[in-house]
């Protein structure tokens, strides 16, 4: 039985990186804009374009299979899990967690995306699936090699130990071997939030917008808030994993906001990747830069 | 005015439909999404998936072969959504109104809330439309 503490926290953790998510996504919004010359939509853009969205009429193709409906709602419920369970290793209470449930949890909303998108019985979501799926075989592997650096650096795989390390030694991303890795789970993390180079799951010009393409009112409303959220948990876990973000709250969001910007630069400078091309990608570079991290990490650089 | 419908005049999604244009007028409509006019300013995106739209984008005359999906694709448009006629031969026919394969205008097809007529219509009178449609929404 769960104590109560755990479901205040949940319920903080929903709010707390519900709104960071749609501010970070409106930032995202905005620095595009602003990097095409462009004004860019207000600050409460997220909001009225969710809120808009539950007062649509919901579509459901009269072949789709239950978990159509049942998908996004289990994707904003893993991401907020996710989210306190980060939230709890942070503040020690009510108790830590291990890196491998951590890896678990994220990748959790791509597989209920994967999921969700093919049980619309849409061709065009079948092949968005298809290459969500492809794409999360490949990102998945240098993404767990980047964040097993640390845990040779700090000798322990708990999530407490490596944020408490950090103010000891300084931060990770500091060292050489620290660098690359934080360099690697960054790309990663690129493809796992579905953004600009790795977004061919969802490509409008081709497969007019994938997996989603079925969707409408409130379960969309549900899977952007998800993908929102995913943004935000995964660059909170970033800037704690790799970047020493226990050091104090104002560098905390310094570091938030300067990973952020350095997403949507490499969004914003790169055409949309084929998926022969992202997988070769990361299952080539991406992962010998990861082997040679760890190679460093073993050296004691 | 109820909450849900004040955010859906800050939030347009539109899908774009060419039925049978000559292209000109879906040149003018990319045009307003350029850094020039930018309608991402009130919020405007183009979406891939008629599920996502509210607004129904229709340009060109309606063919004959064309009609069916048109009904068809308002029919999947969520409610509440909108039409929007943009171009002459959409409005009217224009100069193709006695031609073989004109099954339109679109206001004969499907019901029309707002008509943007010009071979093309500027992009200002684009958005001009837009904001009527948005007084209507009032």
């Amino acid at each position: 039985m769960p104590s109560l503490s755990f479901i205040w926290l949940t319920l903080f953790s929903f709010v707390f990186f519900a709104l960071a998510g749609l501010l970070s996504g409106w930032l995202d919004r905005k620095l595009t804009a602003r990097l095409q010359w462009r004004v860019g939509p207000p600050w409460w853009q997220n909001f009225a374009d969710l809120l808009k969205l539950f007062g649509k009429e919901v579509v459901v193709p009269e072949t789709a299979g239950p978990l159509f409906l049942l998908a996004p709602f289990l994707a904003v419920a893993s991401v907020t899990i996710t989210g306190a369970l980060l939230l709890s290793s942070i503040w020690r209470f009510p108790f830590s967690v291990d890196l491998i449930l951590m890896i678990y949890l994220l990748m959790l909303p791509s597989l209920f995306l994967i999921a969700g998108g093919s049980s619309s019985s849409n061709p065009l979501a079948g092949v968005g699936a298809g290459r969500e799926l492809k794409l999360l075989l490949s990102y998945e592997l240098p993404f767990i090699i980047s964040l097993l650096i640390p845990v040779v650096k700090t000798g322990s795989s708990s999530l407490t130990d490596i944020f408490q390390k950090q103010l000891v030694e300084g931060m990770t991303a500091r060292s050489p071997s620290g660098l690359i890795a934080f360099l690697v789970a960054l790309l990663s993390f690129q493809a796992k939030i579905g953004q600009v180079p790795f977004d061919v799951s969802e490509a409008e010009g081709e497969i007019a917008s994938g997996v989603l393409i079925e969707y409408s009112g409130l379960p969309l409303a549900f899977f952007k808030l998800a993908r929102w959220m995913l943004l935000s948990v995964g660059i909170t876990f970033l800037v704690f994993y790799f970047c020493s973000g226990m050091a104090g709250r104002l560098t905390a969001i310094i570091k938030y906001l300067i990973v952020l910007v350095l997403i949507v630069l490499v969004k914003n400078t790169n055409p949309r990747l084929r998926i022969d091309q992202a997988m070769k990608f990361f299952w080539g570079w991406l992962s010998l830069f990861a082997m040679t991290a760890i190679l460093l990490s073993f050296m004691g650089w | 005015m109820k909450l849900t419908t004040k955010a859906l005049t800050k939030s347009l999604w539109v899908f774009h439909l060419s039925t049978g244009s000559c292209n000109n007028c879906d040149i003018e409509i990319l045009d307003c999404l350029t850094p020039r006019y930018d309608v991402e300013r009130f919020g405007i995106v183009l979406v891939g998936s008629i599920r996502q739209a509210d607004v129904l984008l229709v340009t060109g005359i309606g063919t004959k072969k064309n009609a069916p999906r048109i009904k068809k694709l308002y029919q999947q448009l969520p409610k509440p959504g909108f039409v929007v006629a943009v171009g002459t031969c959409s409005c009217s026919g224009g100069i193709f109104r006695d031609g073989y394969p004109m099954a339109g205008p679109i206001s004969s097809i499907i019901p029309v809330d707002v008509w943007i007529p010009g071979c093309p219509p500027k992009p200002e009178a684009i958005i001009a439309g837009i904001v009527s449609l948005l007084g209507k929404l009032k």
